[in-house]
């Protein structure tokens, strides 16, 4: 891990992951949790706090945050919210009920897709913000004209994700954010869209010697994809590497990645440093969910995937691909045409380079084609070309193949025109008879000229390694 | 003496009167002599008559049907202003109706206007209002106590017979201990909060002002029940009291509280709290000492708990969304100076002692140390109510004082609250009754406190006690 960091130094990296849940209403009110409304349409006197209005909690959250903390292998908790105490203009009441030391999903681990784990500290509830929209100074608050607040997103369900501190390197944050959204999507949690910002990552860094105690550590915002996420973290370890080599000390801070200055910039200084007041909410009640309820959400996860990646690498001959054909979600069709008689390896290879999408291929057809392939009916070329029209129309492997005139060359058919190219270029022949591999490639040229493309490249490499040999 | 909710709502239902004669007497009633008393913020002449039209049209039929009802200008109603006697709120109106609002309205009521309270629910003597003092009518040099003094001296001056107030350490018993009326806080969660303007969310109730035991009953039937709006509600129907008013108190165990008799209560008061235990007994009930040893701190760790919650609730009154803006170069400071302008003395007060008992470094030694002391008010409480089925105090250490008494000391007003507060800390339901007058003729008022849920035995003993006097 860690590549690229200077010589001695190690990174730490520590995730918090805002996701908002994907209900149908609010989090304490029944105005609908939508993206993109016109401004201050979708808000009511509870979401907007006027004075006298009480919050009650959505149901359908809690049922969310559970099945996501049960993904995440997190202990479901009994819990309660606490009000979070600071003035903001895009926060109705002026404090955020958030859960504070008694949150509803502790102690979980994600496992990436390359075998290493990052344990989760907690995932709990709270509600988001509004959105403020600064006119004039520069967009920034204190210097605006005038400020412009949109209520839509305040009372929105959030989750945070926080992480331990447990990534090393950039590469593994975004691995790790990828992973999660994975998550997110399979349990239906969120629609985990960065863009939208339905999705937020914070991320806590520190550097160390190796062997030391865990350094100082910058709250780094502003994290708008996970590109800037990776570029952040790269930018603030060598940054911190630098202060500390100059004999100074890292200030704790809430730093901001500046994405077109590619660097981070220090946000609220400490002399601002907020008290946030925390104590219980008394307008909500414990969340205790019974038994029979944390067993409905049980019954109900769906194969994460992790374990789809194991289910995938037991029934193929390979591990590259598997990781990638989950991800996009192709890996119940490649099973499926495997249970149908299809070609595992083949199978595993076409979904991981030729097909982005499953679109209107079935488990039968793709199986079909695969097993064309292992016969000799078609070349690997021929099959790329089939599998296309299989996934954009659908239909029969064998009368695509047909319509095309695809028809792989017979055994004696492409040994004789070997031969014939042999003979054409005697002097690459005694090249590849000294060891030379380089020219199998000029060979198979040749012969898929001399076929039109009908023989399959793999048996043009095998014939030519026996002629050599004999 | 003015005509009973019970006699009015008998009277339009049996077509003898007509619900807009019996507001006009109550709009005569107001004009002649609230200009000197003050215990109206807002008439609402061309609403109520609006709504008794439709009584008298038959439109509104219900067990309140064309009763005249005064609101506590701290309960939202729905386009009418409501200001909690606030600079900060003047002339904002709430887009909704408080929950209370709306089963009066359904049950026929037929809303007169809202009452002056103490800013934000914060006084025991209705003089911290921004619009100036309410006055007592049994004597205009003296205060109607508070902080609902307002609706206590509305129903003393035969404004409306009935009228709603909210007591969040004592601020519906106290004031109608001094105006001589019935005024019940009943179990926390009772009636709903929605739509009550929180001052403490986990203390505030709301309740009744009547000027008879019985139309206490029945309006707390209308008001109580299960709301979904608001989270601590509590689960179940509203309780009935009506028909266990004359249940008598025979074989009843009465406990008259110690360490609420003690130093600080004038003998007169103390004189009649001991009439009231005498004539309970001479009807039946068992009769003894009782003692809640730690409802002495309930004075202090109510001003801790009462203030850190004020000081989250209004936070929001930030010169945002709604009522007071004063203009300022950026937002920080714009929010500074609306709550500079728009809070009055007392509420600045409590906002700043709430602020430091929550901050980072107190907390433990302030709110949760206050907390803890509430648990042992509640142990100490059910301890009592294992011998007794309820307990007798003072409601008020003296009777009504004068303006401008204790205005200078602020201690010295908290300590009006010393047999009211340990109530709201354990939630249990407590009702002033009144039971004669002191030395200097004016009115005295007996507490009652029951266990959760205890309003049915607390009415039964409250109509003993009214039996007795007449």
């Amino acid at each position: 891990m860690s590549e690229g960091m200077r010589n001695g130094w190690e990174l730490v990296v520590g995730l918090e992951v805002h996701c908002e849940l994907a209900t149908q209403t609010k989090i304490f009110c029944g105005c609908r949790n939508v993206f993109g409304a016109p401004p201050n349409t979708n808000i009511c006197p509870v979401c907007l706090g006027l004075p006298g209005s009480l919050p009650v909690l959505n149901e359908e959250a809690v049922h969310l945050a559970m099945r996501l903390g049960m993904a995440l292998g997190c202990s479901v908790e009994p819990s309660i919210f606490h009000r979070k105490n600071y003035f903001y203009p895009d926060m109705p009441k002026d404090y955020q009920v958030s859960q504070y030391d008694q949150p509803i999903n502790v102690d979980g681990s994600i496992e990436l897709a390359d075998g290493s784990v990052v344990g989760i500290e907690r995932a709990h509830l709270e509600e988001d913000t509004g959105k403020s929209t600064h006119v004039g100074g520069g967009g920034r608050i204190n210097e605006a004209e005038r400020s412009l607040v949109d209520y839509n997103r305040a009372g929105v369900p959030l989750v945070e994700i926080v992480s331990r501190p447990d990534i090393t390197s950039a590469e593994q944050a975004k691995a790790y954010v990828n992973e999660l959204r994975a998550i997110l999507l399979a349990t239906g949690a969120s629609d985990a869209k960065m863009e939208e910002g339905s999705m937020r990552v914070d991320a806590n860094v520190s550097v160390r010697r190796r062997g030391e105690p865990l350094g100082t550590r910058c709250e780094i915002k502003n994290l708008n994809s996970v590109r800037s996420l990776v570029r952040a973290i790269e930018y603030e370890a060598e940054r911190q590497i630098d202060v500390l080599q100059a004999g100074e000390r890292i200030v704790q801070e809430t730093r901001h990645w500046d994405e077109a200055g590619g660097r981070t910039r220090p946000g609220r200084s400490k002399e601002e440093a907020e008290d946030y007041r925390y104590f219980p909410e008394p307008d909500l009640v414990p969340v205790e969910p019974d038994d029979a309820w944390r067993q409905r959400v049980r019954d109900e996860l769906p194969l994460l995937p992790a374990a789809r990646r194991a289910r995938l690498a037991t029934a193929v001959p390979a591990t590259a691909g598997v990781a990638l054909v989950v991800e996009r979600g192709l890996d119940e069709l490649v099973l499926d045409a495997i249970t149908a008689g299809g070609d595992p390896g083949r199978l595993l290879t076409h979904a991981e380079h030729n097909v982005l999408e499953a679109g209107a291929l079935t488990a039968e057809s793709f199986a079909a084609l695969s097993r064309m392939e292992v016969e000799g009916a078609l070349t690997a070329t021929q099959a790329k070309t089939v599998l296309a029209e299989l996934v954009l129309t659908g239909g029969d492997p064998a009368a695509i193949a047909a319509t095309h005139g695809f028809e792989a060359l017979d055994e004696s058919d492409l040994a004789s025109t070997l031969d014939a190219i042999i003979a054409e270029n005697p002097e690459a022949f005694e090249k590849l008879k000294a060891g030379d591999g380089k020219v199998i490639g000029f060979f198979t040229g040749q012969v898929m000229k001399a076929t039109q493309g009908k023989a399959d490249g793999k048996r043009v490499a095998a014939l030519l390694q026996e002629k050599a040999k004999s | 003496m003015a005509a009973t909710a019970q006699e009015i709502a008998a009277a339009i239902a049996a077509g003898q009167r007509r619900a807009v004669d019996v507001l006009d007497e109550h709009l005569a009633a107001i004009g002649a002599r609230d200009g000197e008393l003050h215990a109206f913020n807002l008439v609402t002449t061309e609403h109520a008559r609006a709504d008794a039209e439709a009584v008298d049209r038959g439109e509104r039929p219900g067990p309140l049907a064309g009763v005249p009802v005064a609101l506590k200008d701290n309960l939202c109603t729905r386009g009418i202003p409501t200001t909690c006697s606030s600079r900060i709120l003047e002339g904002w109106r709430p887009p909704y109706d408080a929950t209370v609002v709306t089963r009066l309205r359904d049950a026929g009521a037929v809303l007169v206007g809202k009452t002056n309270l103490d800013e934000f629910a914060m006084g025991s003597s209705t003089e911290n209002s921004a619009f100036g003092a309410t006055r007592n009518p049994h004597d205009v040099t003296r205060v109607p106590g508070g902080s609902s003094g307002g609706s206590a001296a509305a129903v003393a001056a035969g404004f409306a017979p009935v009228a709603l107030g909210s007591d969040t350490g004592g601020s519906i018993r106290q004031p109608a201990a001094l105006c001589g009326v019935v005024g019940v806080k009943p179990t926390y969660g009772a009636v709903s909060r929605y739509g009550l303007i929180a001052f403490a969310s986990s203390l505030d109730q709301i309740g009744p002002f009547t000027t008879t035991v019985a139309d206490a009953a029945l309006v707390l039937e209308v008001i109580a029940g299960h709301d979904p709006m608001d989270s601590t509600s509590i689960d179940g129907p509203a309780p009935s009291l009506l028909e266990v008013l004359d249940h008598g108190v025979d074989g009843l165990r009465v406990g008259v509280v110690r360490e609420l008799l003690g130093e600080g209560i004038a003998p007169d008061v103390r004189a009649r709290t001991e009439a009231a235990a005498e004539a309970l007994a001479a009807a039946g009930a068992k009769v003894d000492e009782a003692s809640v040893p730690a409802a002495i701190y309930g004075l202090s760790a109510y001003y801790l708990i009462a203030p850190s919650e004020a000081s989250s609730n209004l936070a929001r009154y930030d010169g945002v969304r709604y009522g007071l803006r004063v203009d300022a170069a950026n937002t920080a400071e714009m929010n500074t100076a609306t709550r500079t302008a728009g809070f009055g003395p007392e509420v600045k007060r409590r906002i700043m002692l709430g602020t430091y008992a929550l901050s980072s470094g107190y907390y433990d030694a302030y709110y949760g140390k206050a907390q803890r002391v509430r648990t042992l008010i509640i142990r100490d409480f059910q301890a009592a109510y294992e011998q007794f089925d309820v307990l007798l105090s003072p409601t008020s250490p003296t009777t009504a004082f004068e303006l401008g008494a204790k205005t200078a000391d602020p201690l010295s007003m908290y300590m009006n609250d010393v047999c009211t507060i340990p109530s709201n800390l354990s939630g249990d339901p407590a009702m002033s009754v009144p039971y004669g007058a002191g030395a200097d003729g004016l009115p005295v008022g007996v507490q009652v406190m029951a266990p959760a849920l205890g309003e049915p035995v607390m009415f039964r003993v409250a109509a003993a006690l009214e039996r007795s006097l007449a």
